[in-house]
């Protein structure tokens, strides 16, 4: 028996193909799930993959937010299911208000591609408990609108409750607030964060490094054992 | 053009008297005394718009097509190739039931005149050819040649190119695997924007531009038609700019990715559902191209109500309707028994869809608008049976005496510490430093199948999961070298793509091109052209390495003053498992550092005489294409048995120049001895042809010396890697951080 993680293509999603072999590179089921249907066909766990959802026109994740997909997402994740905002679902999620802040374009005003280390700050979410906490990996981080703000209260909150999931090491590449580039609800079922795992799986492709699959074994785990 | 009263064909009969605007739109009066002879009669106002477009230099290759009918003369035979020549974009067979397609195009003039939409649009419209013939586009590449870099107009026109084939392609979700960027003041107000795509499918996906079967319906799909871009192709493409004109900025097309991404996932999925008879994108001339061609490659005729076409702007008149460059729009054939299914499919994406016309019996296009018949025409005459022009052409006068202003006898350095300068100059200089600041904008990993990018010597992207089935892209192209002597360039820009793709491991397999030259009405700039296009057919014949089709983009040039001629070539190659692929980066230390193939004196269009001297003058390197084929077969082979580590071809700068680039790319530095016979001057910055230099394990030494010396390629071992500098024994010692700093600073101090 296995999990099966549903992936949702919103219209301008990218990364549901990729994201889709790296839950089956992990071991599970990846299950597609539309936009337009509200059904989750009874996944065990939702991600939220990157891209450009309804192309970003207005804000990013702004509308996809406002799918109906996103009204069952949202009630099941407040219910306990796990979900995973990869990049314009870590966006998508803060416009739905399942994680607090927001994200801004990058200071630099460019799209950013590169190989970017992270340190994984709490290891106790349904999403990072295959890391270790203070672990350093490198994912790729791709991203036009990848700053992290909150406000001051908001931010303090996050740090005091260990609810920075993960960090910007070395190099800050948006402009992020406390060099903040992942966090996770007070629950820990639901994780967000700018670089993509999904695309850290397999050696060869990409950076090379697999530092990206412990997401997804890490979900497995906690599905399979539950 | 005014809207009343309506120029009907049955009017057009009646007053043959009326003038028509035919030199506004581009037309030469022969050209349009032509027109009137096919139809016998004048044409319509919407006749004239489609002739005008389809008949222009950008769509109808009048300047060029005699010439470029040597890639199909000389075309080698080629198992590998499933579709050639003449289709939106070639075919090329890569085993295990795999076909790709790939192409590239231009789009020069519009980048010019409004950077950051001119590419976006080009990289929208290479992206539609492959869709066209039925693939998934799977990445892109982008070779691009700027001003000077320190020029204040290459600060605004880099930026929004950059920006442009970013903000397209990323939200494309199409991984940027290669391209270059090169600057040379010859480019200046005429920058090339070249943009490349490859899409992959099964043999039997294969999909062509034809309108076949009566009854069928032509259904035009994606994007609402509005005003912009009209007469992009006969107007923007096909004349030199001119400060004394309007601007052009309205010509220009803008671009929405978004319903881009919507029209591939929603064609792909009916071509799944096998829903297609022919296909056909709408780029250049729009409803044009598209009608005339489909019609014209089916065997029937067609009809089309005009007035069907989903407008942006309603006051449009059809003749703006039929030359609308309006992005992201398609045209299918369908049978009439699954145009619903294909309807439904669009809506599931939310894409407007809309029968506009079916396919009948005769051989005619025929265009209503308001239930009058405003096109009548033999669609082949507007799509095929365009102007050929044998242009005059003969060798410039001053090519004798460029070529005899010798770079070999440019002062070169006398000392040690001059030489090692030099160095630092050549690596830092903004062609040679590195393009970080550029490909950083770019998404390298979607998709998850990327197994190389830029700035490895090929990209590469895995086709099949279980087997590791890979395809790998370069593409080059040396305006110097070609200025020097264009046929000789030509080849220059074949062999380096070629040789390029297989460092990385991948077996060339065939080629496609995009010619950028001056006008060609100048005979010097037209001897260019025929001596490229002469250069690549030998050469491609020679390396068995068919062209599978290409672009032209001509008239390059401001005034008087022609860019460089630049042939940019891309070569697609196979690899069989991408686990074997070989980078550029040095992975271990101690691993043997050697030099594959001949140096020889020759700075001839070098990155050195460039950078220390200014200067562009004598002959570029020679060309051994047996040699390009014999290193390759090499190279190949060695990263098949796993003899060589990393693997870097010579180009552009040299030796020093790669081993400085794999030393950096890998953190590890290197140590290098001059072999005997050559000095250290010619050992680090000649551009001699033919030449690689790979890194062998200490364990593969024996087997690949041996391999070497049995097929007869001379391997010269020339250091080691080791350490944390970049050291050439006897002469200097420069860190690794040292040089990094001038390699990578560079640009983003130029630009941002």
């Amino acid at each position: 028996m296995t999990a099966r993680i549903g992936v949702v293509t919103f219209p301008g999603s990218l990364d549901d193909r990729d994201t889709q072999r790296a839950i089956r590179v992990a071991g599970a089921e990846p299950v597609a799930l539309w936009h337009k249907d509200k059904d989750l066909k009874q996944v065990d766990a939702v991600v939220l993959c990157g891209g450009f959802s309804y192309g970003d026109y207005l804000r990013a994740g702004a509308i996809a937010r406002f799918s109906p997909v996103m009204d069952t997402v949202i009630d099941q994740a407040k219910a306990g299911l796990p979900v995973l905002g990869i990049c314009n679902g870590f966006q998508i999620l803060t416009e739905a208000h399942l994680l607090p802040g927001g994200m801004l374009g990058n200071d630099h005003l460019h799209f950013i591609c590169r190989d970017q280390k992270l340190r994984v700050e709490n290891a106790s979410t349904a999403w990072t408990s295959d890391y270790t906490a203070g672990q350093e990996i490198s994912i790729p981080l791709k991203n036009m609108d990848g700053r992290y703000v909150a406000d001051q209260r908001t931010l303090d909150e996050l740090e005091a409750e260990g609810r920075v999931a993960f960090r910007y090491l070395d190099f800050n590449p948006n402009g992020s607030l406390n060099d903040i580039a992942g966090i996770t609800n007070a629950e820990g079922n639901v994780v967000g964060l700018m670089p993509h795992p999904e695309h850290a799986v397999e050696p060869l492709i990409g950076t090379g490094r697999t530092d990206g699959l412990p997401f997804f074994t890490s979900i497995l785990k906690k599905l399979v054992n539950a | 053009m005014s809207r009343t009263p309506l120029d009907t064909v049955e009017h057009a009969a009646a007053t043959p008297d009326v003038e028509l605007p035919w030199a506004e739109l581009g037309l030469k009066k022969d050209e349009y005394e032509r027109v009137v002879e096919i139809l016998g009669r004048r044409p319509t106002g919407a006749e004239l718009a489609m002739y005008s477009v389809m008949w222009s230099e950008h769509c109808s290759y009048k300047s060029s097509k005699v010439h470029l009918r040597q890639f199909g003369e000389k075309a080698p035979e080629s198992d590998a190739m499933l579709v050639g020549i003449g289709e939106n974009a070639g075919v090329v067979d890569v085993g295990q039931g795999y076909a790709v397609t790939f192409k590239v195009e231009s789009h020069n003039h519009p980048s010019y005149v409004e950077p950051y939409q001119g590419a976006a649009t080009g990289v929208g419209g290479i992206v539609r050819d492959i869709i066209a013939m039925g693939a998934r586009p799977v990445a892109v590449v982008d070779p691009l040649r700027f001003g000077a870099a320190d020029h204040p107009d290459t600060k605004r026109v880099l930026p929004g190119v950059v920006a442009g084939i970013g903000g397209y392609g990323n939200c494309l979700g199409l991984p940027n695997i290669g391209g270059e960027v090169v600057f040379d003041a010859c480019y200046q107000g005429n920058p090339l924007v070249n943009a490349g795509a490859i899409g992959v499918m099964r043999h039997e996906d294969i999909h062509l531009a034809k309108a076949s079967g009566a009854g069928n319906k032509v259904i035009l799909y994606g994007a609402r038609t509005g005003g912009d871009g009209i007469g992009g192709a006969s107007i923007l493409a096909s004349e030199t700019f001119d400060d004394a004109k309007p601007s052009k900025r309205p010509a220009v097309q803008v671009g929405d990715p978004f319903q881009e991404k919507l029209l591939i996932e929603c064609t792909l999925e009916a071509f799944q559902e096998k829903l297609v008879v022919g296909i056909q994108d709408l780029g250049a001339a729009g409803l044009s191209c598209a009608t005339s061609e489909l019609a014209s490659n089916g065997s029937g005729g067609m009809r089309v109500t005009l007035d069907d076409v989903p407008l942006r702007d309603s006051t449009l008149s059809p003749e703006e309707i039929l030359m609308s460059e309006s992005q992201e729009r398609m045209c299918a054939v369908v049978e009439p028994d699954k145009v619903d299914r294909f309807l439904e499919i669009c809506d599931k994406w939310d894409v407007i869809a809309t029968v506009i016309g079916e396919v009948t019996d005769g051989d005619r296009l025929e265009i209503f608008w308001h239930g009058e018949k405003i096109v009548d025409v033999d669609p082949r005459t507007v799509a095929h049976e365009g102007p050929t022009y044998e242009r005059p052409y003969a060798r410039p006068d001053w090519q004798d005496a460029l070529q005899a202003d010798d770079a070999n006898k440019l002062p070169r350095p006398e000392t040690s510490e001059e030489l090692k300068d030099q160095v630092l100059k050549l690596v830092a200089s903004p062609n040679q430093a590195s393009k970080k600041w550029i490909t950083q904008q770019y998404d390298h990993f979607v998709q998850g199948n990327t197994v190389l990018a830029q700035p490895e010597d090929s990209g590469m992207i895995r086709v099949d999961e279980e087997t590791g089935l890979g395809v790998a892209i370069a593409t080059d192209g040396n305006g110097r070298y070609a200025k020097l002597d264009p046929y000789t360039g030509a080849q220059l820009a074949l062999a380096e793509a070629y040789r390029n793709v297989a460092t990385t491991g991948a077996k060339p397999l065939a080629v496609s091109d995009c010619l950028n030259f001056g006008s060609p009405e100048d005979p010097a700039v037209m001897w260019q052209f025929a001596e490229a296009v002469r250069g690549l057919a030998d050469g491609c014949q020679q390396l068995g390495t068919p062209v599978t089709g290409g672009n032209v983009s001509l008239y390059n040039q401001t005034g008087e003053a022609a860019i460089h001629p630049t042939p940019v070539v891309a070569v697609l190659g196979v690899i069989d498992d991408v686990a074997r692929r070989t980078p550029v980066a040095f992975q271990e230390e101690g691993q043997l550092l050697y030099l594959l193939g001949d140096t020889r004196e020759e700075f001839g269009g070098s990155a050195w005489s460039q950078v220390i001297h200014d200067h562009l003058g004598g002959l570029p390197p020679k060309v051994d294409l047996e040699r390009e084929r014999l290193l390759a077969e090499i190279l190949i082979s060695a990263s098949r048995d796993g003899m060589i580590d990393s693997a870097h071809d010579l180009s552009d700068g040299g030796l020093v120049q790669a081993v400085v680039e794999s030393a950096l790319l890998g953190g590890k530095g290197a140590r290098l001895v001059v072999p005997d016979g050559l000095d250290a001057f010619t050992f680090l910055f000649s551009e001699s042809a033919g030449r690689a230099v790979v890194a062998v394990p200490r364990s593969e030494e024996v087997r690949f010396n041996d391999m070497c010396g049995a097929r007869g390629l001379p391997a010269t071992r020339i250091g080691v890697v080791d350490g944390t500098s970049v050291e050439v024994q006897g002469e200097f010692e420069l860190s690794l951080e040292e040089l990094r700093k001038a390699h990578e600073d560079t640009i983003p101090a130029l630009l941002s």
